[in-house]
């Protein structure tokens, strides 16, 4: 069958939403709403025009955490990559980090912040830093050694070896871990909505579990999902496209 | 086996002027001695290959000489000056190619170019020509990961030849090729070095590949390492390529090496 | 990195940072960061009473489950999709997709489903480690040398021989790899659950410290926390190197 893996797809789709469907006719819990009933409380919801107001607020923090994120986090990475000194001094922080279940620091944000985008912007950054700096880091300290040899005996200015060959060499995996930054920080994003103040999506949620609208609830955390998963599959594939073959090319295949 | 010094190597044949020079170098790894006050000449125009045993430094000494690796003492002289950087006057072609995955054959190529502020429409025409030289013609827009591992390294030649070096340093560079096209570049490299007067070292461990494109084989041995012996093969060099690995002199030479390498294998 | 011809061990900058904690504390820059030394005395002072002695032990015990339901799982269900391409075809995209979902969305339906306890937080804590656990382990049999395979079989290896003899050591580092990431994960998972779900363990105890404005005790708490992940991670880390070599001869 030449549509084996969309025929499979669809009816592993269909499976999985045929058992929601049934757990809630079953139900389940009183708290457990049909798969057709979640879906029309997503389909009012867009109707209404709330989710994407919803949306709107939701992706303030997201937007604004990443870019810094993706910014600092580059740049940090490139130099702890490229200085023993700095490499000692930072990294320990970052690999900590990394380990850490940083969401706990949330209170002492909110604390130091308040409850208003600030927080939220810096519960994205948290999330998302650590794993761009040691992505680009790694990648970075990783540059095949001969690519640098051959650089140098071509004449190639410290200058040159690091804009023509160390920084395109990395650029895949600082990609990558760009992706991850940003998948960190949706978590990050929903993490402080549902915690610190219920704004956006996290109102949504919030809002339709105290009314019991659960429907609208189950719509509403799917619909956050479905946009992280496509969004972050959109990036790995544009990520495959723009980097194709550039793993490859080495003795090694 | 004698363990002669170079400097009094036995050596048939003349020797030419020198474009190389290596006196007296040592390279220490912390208390580790890769190489042991070792001396060689590299006579201009002509193939040296450093041929030995896995771990007899030879690698060591081909990137001292291209100023990729400092030695710990003595020098490397080239053309009269003392060298200690990589310089316009070498080039190096990579055991692993060292393409740059991201880059078209024709910019790969001119790479050594583009590192020197060549203007793009000048190392393009070079680059093109020496493309055209190593038979890749047509493939200048491919990426590295489009090519067999015969073409890569032809790409790496050709960037080697392109920035117009007097001395052009080999590091294995066909021992991730497979053997038809191994043979191929063979025959190719010993038309280049009859045609472009370049001096070319050559580092390999195929004791056949040695003898069959070198004028001078220096044989190294490890631990310390240090060079036993310099073979000066000569006759069978103007009898056409096709004759050359059933000349008895070639086949003396292989069997005579073999017999010196051999308690050197594991 | 060496200094003065020694070479510093890989964290000891830590020890700089330390030191610049204690500065700013003492400075009484900010009322949100006290002074590390008044951290380690709040830490020494808390952590044998029984507030703290509990919120660790939930924390453990919800950890810990999550941690087994996930290995339990999660391994045989991704050395099943390694080994049969139905399986693998259905249940692949859904890993895929959880496994880059923001699980935190999904910790609302856990509470109203299991109410504000244990069980919620342990489910939170499996739903972040078992996916990456599941993916390693199909992907460590996938890439089983097929030579290995064939060599077993071809020595007389009975299938199930075959599966405790070779796939499960050779797909070994992968899956020991996927354990790490999920491990680590599981760890944040299981504070994002209490943070969420703020009457157990740690949660509460976050809970407490900052509407009292205790920041020494917060820190200190912090401090613990991070340190055992940290040591979790570094000794996960250890365990995969010493498997390493089954990986680099193939």
């Amino acid at each position: 069958m030449p549509n084996r893996p969309l025929f499979l797809k669809l009816l592993s789709a269909v499976i999985v939403f045929g058992a929601w469907e049934i757990a809630g006719r079953i139900p389940v819990s009183y708290a457990f709403p049909t798969f057709i009933e979640s879906m029309q409380a997503l389909f009012r919801l867009a109707l209404e025009g709330t989710l994407f107001t919803a949306y709107a607020e939701t992706l303030k923090p997201l937007v604004l955490g990443v870019a810094i994120s993706a910014a600092f986090g580059i740049t940090l990475g490139l130099w702890i990559g490229l200085s023993a000194r700095f490499e000692w001094l930072f990294a320990p922080v970052f690999i900590v980090m990394q380990a850490a279940p940083l969401a706990a620091l949330i209170p002492l944000l909110v604390m130091a912040y308040g409850i208003g985008l600030t927080s939220k912007v810096f519960v994205v950054c948290i999330m998302a830093m650590p794993v761009i700096v040691l992505n680009t880091a790694g990648a970075v300290r990783n540059t095949p050694v001969s690519l640098k040899e051959m650089g140098r005996s071509f004449l190639a200015s410290d200058r040159e070896i690091i804009l023509k060959i160390i920084i395109p060499a990395a650029s895949p995996v600082i990609f990558s871990g760009l992706r991850l930054g940003i998948s960190a920080g949706f978590i990050g994003a929903i993490l402080a909505e549902l915690k610190i103040t219920p704004t956006g999506v996290g109102d949504i949620i919030s809002y339709s579990r105290s009314v019991a609208d659960y429907p609208s609830m189950y719509a509403a955390i799917f619909s956050i999902i479905l946009l992280a998963v496509v969004f972050l599959n959109l990036l790995e594939r544009l990520e495959n496209a723009l980097f194709e073959g550039n793993n490859r090319g080495y003795v090694s295949d | 086996m004698s363990q002669t010094d170079a400097a009094t190597a036995p050596s048939s044949g003349p020797a030419p002027d020198s474009a190389v020079s290596v006196r007296n170098v040592s390279k220490n790894y912390g208390p580790v001695e890769a190489l042991k006050n070792l001396s060689l000449e590299f006579p201009r125009g002509e193939l040296t290959s450093l041929l030995g045993p896995s771990g007899c430094g030879k690698t060591t000494l081909l990137k001292i000489i291209a100023g990729l690796l400092q030695p710990s003492a003595g020098e490397i002289v080239i053309d009269g000056n003392t060298v200690t950087a990589p310089g316009p006057d070498r080039a190096f072609v990579f055991q692993d190619f060292a393409l740059l995955p991201w880059a078209s054959v024709i910019r790969n190529v001119a790479f050594g170019l583009e590192l020197r502020g060549v203007a793009r429409s000048e190392r393009e025409a070079i680059a093109e020509k020496y493309i055209a030289n190593v038979g890749l013609s047509g493939f200048e827009n491919s990426y590295p990961h489009q090519l067999s591992g015969g073409m890569r390294q032809r790409v790496g030649l050709a960037r080697a030849l392109s920035v117009d070096a007097q001395v052009l340093l080999l590091d294995e560079p066909f021992s991730a090729v497979d053997e038809q096209n191994r043979r191929k570049f063979q025959e190719d490299l010993l038309e280049l070095v009859r045609n472009e007067n370049k001096t070319f070292i050559f580092v390999t461990h195929s004791i056949e590949e040695a003898v069959y494109v070198s004028d001078q084989i220096a044989i190294l041995l490890p631990r310390p390492s240090r060079v036993s012996e310099i073979i000066r093969p000569s006759g069978f060099r103007n009898k056409g390529i096709e004759n050359i690995r059933r000349d008895p002199e070639y086949l003396d030479i292989v069997d005579e090496i073999w017999a010196s390498l051999r308690s050197y294998a594991e | 990195m060496t200094a003065f011809g020694y070479r510093l061990p890989a964290m000891s900058s830590l020890l700089v940072w330390g030191l610049l904690w204690e500065i700013i504390g003492q400075l009484h820059l900010t009322f949100f960061v006290p002074p590390l030394s008044q951290v380690i005395i709040t830490l020494v002072e808390i952590i044998g009473t029984p507030a703290f002695l509990k919120a660790l032990r939930e924390t453990a015990i919800a950890f810990l489950s999550g941690v087994a339901a996930s290995v339990l799982i999660g391994i045989p269900v991704g050395i099943l999709m390694g080994k049969n391409r139905l399986i693998d075809e259905i249940l692949l995209p859904w890993v895929n997709i959880f496994l880059s979902a923001p699980l935190t969305a999904l910790v609302p339906v856990l509470m109203v489903l299991f109410g504000f306890g244990m069980t919620s937080i342990i489910i939170t804590t499996t739903l972040f480690a078992i996916w990456i656990i599941i993916l390693n382990s199909r992907a460590g049999v996938l890439q089983i040398n097929r030579s290995l395979v064939e060599m077993a079989r071809s020595f007389g290896a009975s299938p199930l021989d075959a599966f405790f003899k070779i796939y499960v050591w050779a797909a070994l580092p992968e899956i020991l790899g996927g354990v790490r990431i999920g491990v680590i994960r599981a760890v944040k998972g299981v504070i994002i659950g209490q943070l969420l779900i703020s009457i157990v363990g740690f949660g509460a105890l976050f809970e407490l410290y900052s509407s009292n404005f205790l920041m020494g005790h917060f820190w200190a708490v912090l401090l613990v926390l991070f340190g055992m992940a940290f040591a979790i991670s570094e000794f996960l880390g250890y365990l995969e190197r010493r498997v390493a070599y089954y990986a680099a001869s193939r």
